[in-house]
């Protein structure tokens, strides 16, 4: 009998409590940079498109809401000619970050993509390419990976050594 | 000719204003129990949420009103109506001032008590006419929990009525002119305050609908105003609740500068207040510990206090 009136008085003094709401449309709660958001295709820090079209996403993608098709520019450079993701499938589970070998697709801290119609979610490549390079400022795949010239190989210049043959590397 | 307009004003005024606090308390609650939460509760509708009752009410007028196929259809729609009727009957014998009440009834304690009775028809028949198992669980665990709560609910306000000597409310409201009943009748008021929340099935007394285990009891079938009235139904009695206790335990209208009727809206929003504060903070007990409460401890209680109430009126005279 007294604990219940110990605890409907400590209820009581809950009134004079810091409310817990986040009073959500005026106040944006902080989303660490890390947050599964909205998808994006970044830059490297030269301005070209990072995406080599290499269909890694689409294949990590386990909704399979990831279109694209891959084409070549004259110097046969690798990029998508359209890249389209419907986010009316999408469960922003990051796998498609996680697969890129390029941090081409990343995913941003920004939930706020409600529609009307179902068919503007589904975001063309001119929605998803920003202009700056995400979350890896620095990151040029090519500086890493090195880049066959005309008459020079990857590895073939000075100081430079051959590229390690992935298949020697199997068991 | 002018009595008869004084007493229409009585009764549609005491309608419209029950009707409205009844309706009020569904929004009232929500953000009480979210204050007593950390929470705010619903403050988006209007200044301060206040239209999120119109919309409630909105939504329960426009949403499918629905009998399923295995109901028996004639108790399914009856039940509603009579909660509604039993508690808003129950009103009539209540003086909200000296004037303002409807019928002077010399036997108003017993027509209360014979009103909150007839209450019991309203789950027991809704439980049984859904034809659901847990509504009829629900309605099983009703007819027991308030028959059994009734018999002290009764009991306890026999204190009240051995001291002021009469059955009419008005009377024992002007008995309380020297000193409010909680003071000598303190267990009686304590027995009927959760007498009082057994009866209306408010948390932690909520067995019969117990959404946790049985759905909603003996709603769950019910839905748009039929539902609503289930739910306004417990809003009034509520509001019953809390009235009676004032009248009986808290002087009634009596008190310092304002006018009557003022006093009793206070006192009255008091005792709602501490309802929906203890639904608020206590569990709910499992049922044999319910019942085994009620009669291995209340009802004791309340029969020794009627002894002694008994023994100390007849001592003094």
């Amino acid at each position: 009998m007294l604990s219940a009136l110990k605890s409907i008085w400590g209820v009581f003094l809950h009134a004079f409590h810091k409310r817990e709401t986040v009073l959500y449309p005026e106040v944006k709660p902080y989303l660490p940079p890390r947050y599964r958001g909205r998808i994006i295709l970044t830059r490297d820090p030269d301005g070209e498109e990072r995406c080599v079209a290499c269909y890694l996403c689409a294949v990590a993608c386990p909704v399979d809401c990831i279109s694209l098709q891959a084409t070549e520019d004259e110097s046969g450079r690798r990029y998508p000619e359209f890249f389209r993701i419907n986010f009316s499938r999408c469960i922003f589970c990051g796998l498609c970050e996680e697969a890129c070998p390029t941090y081409a697709i990343q995913l941003t801290p920004d939930f706020e993509m409600g529609e009307y119609n179902r068919n503007n979610l589904v975001y063309e490549k001119e929605q998803l390419l920003i202009s700056g390079p995400g979350k890896y400022p620095d990151y040029n795949f090519y500086r890493v990976a090195g880049l066959a010239i005309a008459g020079k190989g990857k590895g073939a210049a000075e100081r430079e050594q051959p590229p390690v043959d992935v298949r020697s590397l199997l068991p | 000719m002018s009595s008869t307009v004084i007493h229409l004003i009585n009764v549609f005024g005491i309608l419209f204003v029950v009707l409205t606090v009844a309706g009020a308390l569904v929004f009232v609650e929500r953000r009480m129990l979210a204050l007593w939460q950390d929470r705010y509760g619903p403050n988006r509708a209007g200044p301060f949420g206040i239209l999120q009752l119109v919309a409630d009410v909105i939504k329960l007028f426009t949403k499918e009103d629905w009998i399923p196929p295995f109901a028996d259809r004639f108790v399914f729609v009856l039940a509603p109506a009579v909660i509604m009727i039993t508690v808003l009957l129950s009103f009539t014998i209540v003086p909200f001032a000296p004037g303002v009440q409807v019928v002077n009834l010399n036997i108003g304690l017993l027509f209360f008590l014979a009103m909150s009775s007839m209450g019991v028809y309203s789950v027991v028949l809704a439980g049984w006419a859904s034809n659901n198992k847990y509504s009829l669980l629900g309605g099983l665990r009703a007819a027991a929990q308030m028959l059994s709560y009734e018999i002290f609910m009764g009991l306890s306000l026999m204190g009240v009525v051995l001291i002021a000597g009469s059955f009419d409310l008005r009377a024992i409201v002007e008995a309380q002119k020297g000193v409010w009943f909680v003071v000598p009748q303190f267990v009686g008021f304590v027995v009927f305050m959760i007498a009082g929340l057994a009866e209306t099935h408010r948390v932690p007394f909520d067995l019969p609908e117990a959404d946790s285990e049985l759905i909603a009891g003996y709603h769950s079938e019910y839905s748009a105003m039929k539902f609503g009235m289930f739910m306004v139904g417990e809003y009034i009695g509520v509001t019953l609740v809390s009235v009676l206790i004032v009248a009986l335990f808290f002087g009634g209208w009596m008190g310092p500068f304002l006018p009557p009727l003022v006093w009793f809206g206070i006192k009255t929003v008091f005792f709602i207040l501490l309802i929906i504060l203890i639904r608020g903070s206590l569990p709910r007990p499992r049922y044999d510990q319910l019942m085994s409460y009620g009669w291995k401890f209340l009802l004791p209680l309340s029969l020794l206090n009627l002894v002694v109430t008994g023994g100390i009126v007849l001592a003094l005279g």
